[in-house]
């Protein structure tokens, strides 16, 4: 039971998401359409967001489990200061992001300047791109994850440990198998945040064709001298958005 | 059964509650854009008037200069300034901004407004705007002439071909006849700055006007060969405006010594 003024309100928000984005759709050049999104530069943007997305959404994982399982299960002082802080990146504008990384792995940054004497550049290259996409997308699945982990409880691990099983064992047996689908809704959203990150990558990685220029930025650039390019890749971006989170869902409720 | 006529029932309920809200959006913007354009209609004071000028990011300081003054001499005048990148300025006032006058970094995106004929009058050049080599205090990299921009070792930072400040550096790479292979093409000239500022880039090609502004947080190197890639900033009334005349004025102010002086303090030189 939903009140009336609920739905009606609720239309009116979905009205708010969908207009817009139906809107753009209408304005895609669509003679033109495939023309524009093969351009040597679309390409290489595309296939540079799919790859550096791919990597982030990996580290994500690979950091963002052992830390929700963390801020789900361990009890210590300042746990509730470490969650607030890694959700942080939810609601900070990306581009303060970008300035904190800057200031971190940037050249003259705290860790940059011994990285740099390493030999390593993190500056200007893939690889920082990938840093700042996993520091905006990180705390997608942290809190996907960390709900999952609550509501599934430790009553199946305890029988596991009481059984023998090693905590490891627990881990990849019983604990994660029961998580299974709010650790993939969070995968497929970090992802796609990834793909749409743009404020601290334009502001800590630069933009160059092929290195560090994602579709978000190569869209803001076209829009200035070609606004049909901009919208056509704009539309692939929704589409890749769209098919995600709609293959997400399928095999959600699959399960 | 009941339960379904009642869906229907409350979905044409929605419908109908989602299109008074969209109205209720549009008034709101409805009423944004005549508070923008003039402001005169429910204002109790008559001689009120507020003039919107769309200017170029790089005009930040000037403008705002040149708008107090302005203000001082026009009693019950408001001039709203509005800066961002002129192609960005270009494309709102397409889309309907209410804007009175138009101040363009290039002669490209006044042309755009020309083409679509939302201009009043002919855009007058008011100042131009040369290149010049931007390094971080101290010189790291030790560069010393636009050539040694060209090296692999110095982290040289450029605006895109695509912004005004980008077309400008490969009009100063072809002159020169350079190749130069940048760590990165920013999209604004500020971002080259910055870049500058924060010791990512060893050198960066921005305005006179950008060394100018930023102080001592960045050294300028000037180019000789500076003289291809000067950018000339065109003003103009817009056919829109509800104030012609107190446009003009604001153009004409740009333009009369007082306003070239404010230009030229900050670098700017003559068109």
């Amino acid at each position: 039971m939903i009140p009336r003024w609920v739905a009606a309100v609720a239309a009116v928000g979905a009205l708010l998401v969908v207009l817009p984005l139906a809107t753009m759709a209408a304005r895609v050049n669509w003679a033109d359409f495939w023309t524009l999104i093969t351009s040597e530069s679309s390409v290489a943007a595309l296939l540079l967001s799919l790859r550096t997305s791919a990597v982030s959404t990996l580290l994500c994982l690979v950091v963002g489990v052992p830390l929700a399982l963390v801020l789900a299960r361990a009890r210590f002082a300042g746990i509730d200061l470490l969650r607030s802080l890694v959700l942080v990146p939810l609601v900070l504008p990306p581009v303060v992001g970008g300035i904190a990384l800057l200031y971190t792995f940037g050249r003259r940054g705290l860790l940059g300047e011994s990285l740099e004497l390493a030999g390593i550049q993190i500056a200007f290259s893939t690889a920082a791109v990938v840093l700042a996409q996993t520091f905006v997308a990180l705390p997608f699945l942290v809190i996907s994850l960390e709900g999952a982990v609550r509501t599934a409880g430790t009553r199946y691990d305890v029988v596991a440990a009481t059984l023998g099983a090693r905590p490891t064992t627990v881990l990849f047996r019983v604990t994660l198998p029961l998580v299974w689908p709010g650790l993939l809704s969070g995968t497929v959203l970090s992802f796609a945040r990834c793909l749409g990150e743009f404020g601290a990558t334009i502001t800590f990685a630069g933009s160059l064709q092929g290195v560090t220029r994602t579709l978000p930025l190569e869209i803001y650039l076209q829009r200035e001298t070609d606004p049909d390019a901009a919208v056509a890749l704009s539309f692939v971006l929704v589409a890749v958005a769209v098919l995600v989170i709609g293959l997400t869902r399928r095999s959600r409720s699959a399960l | 059964m009941t339960g379904y006529t009642h869906r229907g029932r409350s979905s044409a309920r929605i419908v109908a509650a989602g299109s008074v809200g969209l109205l209720a959006v549009g008034a709101l913007t409805a009423c944004g854009a005549s508070a923008g354009v003039g402001g005169t209609a429910d204002a109790d004071d008559a001689a009120d008037r507020t003039l919107t000028v769309y200017a170029a990011a790089s005009l930040t300081r000037t403008f705002e200069q040149i708008a107090e003054d302005f203000e001082a001499a026009h009693d019950g005048v408001d001039v709203e300034l509005s800066f961002a990148g002129s192609s960005d300025l270009v494309a709102q006032i397409q889309q309907g901004a209410p804007a009175d006058v138009l101040a363009s970094a290039d002669t490209a995106n006044m042309d755009k407004i020309v083409a679509d004929g939302l201009q009043a009058g002919t855009p007058t050049d008011f100042a131009s705007n040369a290149l010049m080599i931007a390094v971080p205090p101290g010189n790291p990299a030790d560069v010393a002439s636009l050539a040694d921009l060209a090296d692999d070792d110095v982290h040289l930072v450029v605006c895109a071909p695509e912004v005004p400040c980008g077309a400008a550096t490969e009009r100063v790479e072809q002159a020169a006849g350079l190749t130069f292979a940048p760590v990165s093409e920013e999209q604004s000239v500020t971002d080259v700055l910055n870049k500058v500022i924060t010791g990512e880039a060893d050198a960066g090609l921005v305005y006179v006007t950008d060394v100018r502004g930023a102080g001592g947080k960045v050294e300028g190197i000037e180019l000789p060969e500076s003289d291809s890639a000067v950018n000339v900033y065109p003003i103009v009334v817009l056919e829109q405006s509800p104030e012609p005349e107190l446009a003009q004025e604001f153009v004409d102010a740009v333009l009369d010594q007082d306003g070239q002086q404010v230009l030229t303090d900050a670098g700017f030189a003559a068109p």
